[in-house]
């Protein structure tokens, strides 16, 4: 499990990565050589996860998501609580550019219109494909603020006399589309959010067990302990339920916050101790304390540093828990409550299974958390490689 | 030996006075109480709220004591007398409730567990042996991908795949027929029907990461200098993988069941949900939301216990499969 520990291993002697501008030229490699010795240790790190495909791969999906996510409201087409009246459970739209009446450079998409069907009173939703509306860029809609500074009214795309659902609508006949864009907001700031207050708890609580042992030490350990024998969701759940009912939004978001980070600090907070353990009794920390430097300065400048890297491997390692939890949570009912649009609380629709066979698009939040949970164990995993650069 | 699980034992009754205590706060911790609910429920039906009546019940459930009076009386009856107090929703005594469902819990989670390794260990094995072939990218893939998949969804998907294209309902434990029967050989083989797909869909969370971890020991034993040694001296190489290395590589295994087993029952109790599995998950959220207090502490309790158990048999087991490890 503690993949930390091949660390410690690492000794001088062990190959140096090579920096990617690595030349056969011998008189090249006598200087990337230099340029080895010289780097720094984030360089080697960086260099080290550059060789990570996939992890850079990743890295540029969850940038991507989170640029789409900022600037939600610019790229959705409506309101994320807008209902589009005899709109409901709208099978997601096709774009196209071509159909038999040839081929279009701008994309356009068939209105669509309801007809019940009577035998079986189900709605259904027919194509019109007589008539084309071109999906336009740059259209003016409803108003927001960009970057809650800012007042707009200019969405990257829509149709003008006309909808479009690029992922169908839900039973209130609001844009899936949106919804998903506007639910990243708060589905992947809730996992760095809570990330980092498990991060504060975890330096605080492990770094106090490592560097001080004794009492103190068995103290934490033992509350560590107690914590991490709870099977986390039972836990969460029954956390969850004490949240007040009449909580605001932002509190409730603030409380699920919590409540993950109450237990993701535990892990964290043993790592912390290990490393720090392992390093107190190091030279150049006796060397520091010999020098008569002060303990928060031991702990800022020499103890914290030294770990960081591990920490921020298994931090990004730990984001995937805290979204699968929310999204859990939420979708059990005790996490996030509408009108908080997140992507547990718009998968609560597709609780059972005759509301998925008759509208399976529902599901298409459960695809973002996938992408994004993969993509963040991707990431991490390419942190943790390279976290260690003097390994092999 | 004996004297190290003595040891042990010792040591849980303190973390087990712990967990009770943290169990009875966190049911404490909503403000009101399943009078409340009560009040409100009768509030909708329409019915007269009758104060005295209210008043007759807080008596009667001790609802007027303060708190480390209903602590010390509800662990006193969990330990004189194997009473863990009364559900207020179900109006029954809790024990009479949760003994069947955890241990369908238990049932269901080890099942999960056994069948991650199942999977886990050749894929594993497979992996390191032909590390950084297609087929380990592959694996190495599926196993993210089982990782980053919520369970409820994939709960959702088989159910829905199940019934769209094989035309059968999937969810619970078992047929309707079965539900209410008691327990005979025809019930035991029905339940093994319906498990398989929790199984599936609980497992493979935890299958990932056990993949990882068989294989990165793997990988690390194979090049060690024995093995380097049998293979110059021309042993088969399937004995030469098996002989040793993943003896050595397999002491994970049995050291992670600690926290593999709280994983799994996290992972059971959001997909028992999803399947509608007669198992403790369901009725201690419905608890949780009415307030009952005694059964959801009760079940979040015991729930931690088996964690604590698991852990000590994983650390006992250790012992015995690995000798390096003294236990002291």
């Amino acid at each position: 499990m503690d993949q930390g520990l091949s660390s410690q291993q690492a000794t001088q002697n062990v190959p140096l990565p090579k920096p990617p501008s690595a030349d056969d030229d011998s008189t090249a490699l006598g200087k990337t050589e230099e340029k080895v010795f010289y780097a720094t240790q984030w360089q080697l790190m960086w260099w080290k996860f550059r060789k990570h495909k996939v992890a850079m791969v990743s890295a540029v999906v969850i940038i991507f998501m989170y640029i789409c996510a900022i600037f939600a409201p610019f790229i959705a087409p409506y309101a994320p609580t807008e209902r589009h009246r005899g709109f409901l459970y709208v099978p997601p739209q096709k774009v196209r550019f071509w159909d038999e009446n040839g081929f279009s450079l701008r994309p356009f998409v068939y209105p669509i219109e309801q007809e019940i069907d009577i035998m079986t009173m189900q709605r259904k939703y027919i194509e019109d494909t007589s008539k084309r509306l071109p999906v336009k860029f740059f259209v003016r809609g409803s108003s927001y603020k960009l970057l809650g500074l800012f007042e707009c009214d200019i969405h990257l795309f829509g149709v003008e006399d006309g909808k479009v659902f690029l992922f169908g609508t839900d039973n209130m006949g609001r844009d899936l589309f949106t919804r998903v864009l506007y639910g990243a907001q708060i589905s992947m700031s809730i996992g760095l959010v809570g990330v980092f207050l498990s991060l504060l708890l975890g330096l605080v609580f492990g770094g106090i067990s490592g560097y001080y042992g004794g009492a103190v030490d068995n103290a934490i350990q033992r509350i560590i302990e107690v914590l991490r024998s709870f099977p986390t969701i039972p836990l969460w759940m029954a956390l969850g339920a004490a949240l007040p009912p009449e909580l605001s939004p932002v509190g409730v978001y603030m409380g699920i916050t919590i409540i993950l980070s109450l237990i993701g600090w535990t892990a964290l907070g043993r790592q912390v101790r290990g490393k720090v353990l392992a390093l107190k009794n190091e030279d150049f920390v006796i060397a520091a304390r010999l020098a008569g430097t002060s303990e928060p300065r031991i702990i800022m400048t020499h103890l914290i540093p030294s770990f960081m890297s591990h920490i921020i491997a298994s931090l990004t390692l730990s984001i995937p828990s805290m979204i699968l939890a929310e999204t859990s949570l939420s979708f059990l009912g005790i996490g996030l409550r509408p009108p908080v649009v997140s992507w547990g609380v718009m998968l609560q629709q597709a609780q059972n299974v005759n509301t998925l066979m008759m509208a399976p698009w529902l599901l298409i939040p459960g695809v973002f958390v996938v992408v994004y949970v993969l993509a963040f164990n991707f990431l991490g995993d390419g942190l943790r490689d390279a976290a260690d650069p003097y390994g092999v | 030996m004996l004297r190290y699980i003595a040891k042990r034992l010792l040591q849980m009754i303190p973390m087990l006075f712990l967990i009770s205590v943290v169990s009875f706060i966190i049911i404490q911790l909503p403000p009101g109480s399943y009078l409340n609910t009560l009040i409100a429920q009768m509030r909708t039906q329409g019915d007269e709220i009758n104060m005295e009546q209210v008043e007759a019940l807080r008596i009667r459930y001790s609802l007027d004591k303060p708190a480390h009076i209903r602590y010390l009386n509800w662990i006193k009856g969990i330990i004189t007398e194997g009473d863990f107090g009364f559900s207020f929703e179900w109006n029954r005594p809790v024990k009479t409730l949760i003994w069947e469902r955890l241990a369908l819990s238990l049932t269901v989670s080890v099942s999960s567990l056994l069948f991650s390794w199942i999977i886990a260990f050749p894929i594993a094995i497979y992996s390191a042996v032909k590390k950084h072939s297609v087929a380990d990218y592959s694996l190495t893939f599926m196993g993210f991908l089982g990782l980053s998949v919520p369970n409820f969804m994939l709960a959702l998907i088989l159910m829905y795949i199940a019934s769209v294209y094989f035309k059968f309902s999937v969810g619970g434990l078992f047929s309707p027929d079965y539900v209410m029967a008691p327990w005979s050989f025809g019930k035991f083989v029905d339940l093994l029907k319906h498990l398989w797909v929790p199984m599936i869909v609980i497992g493979m969370a935890g299958t990932a990461g056990l993949i990882r971890v068989l294989r990165n020991n793997l990988l690390d034993e194979l090049e060690k200098p024995y093995v380097v040694a049998a293979r110059s001296k021309g042993i088969s190489p399937v004995r030469l993988i098996f002989k040793y290395p993943v003896r050595l590589a397999l002491i994970p295994f049995v050291s992670t069941v600690g926290w593999q087993l709280p994983q799994m029952l996290s992972g059971e109790a959001v997909t028992a949900t999803v399947l509608s599995l007669p198992t403790a998950a369901p009725l201690l959220l419905g608890a949780l939301r009415s307030q009952d207090m005694y059964l959801a502490g009760s079940f979040l309790l015991l729930l931690s216990c088996l964690t604590m158990i698991g852990t000590l048999i994983s650390d006992i087991l250790l012992v015995i499969v690995d000798p390096r490890i003294r236990y002291e």
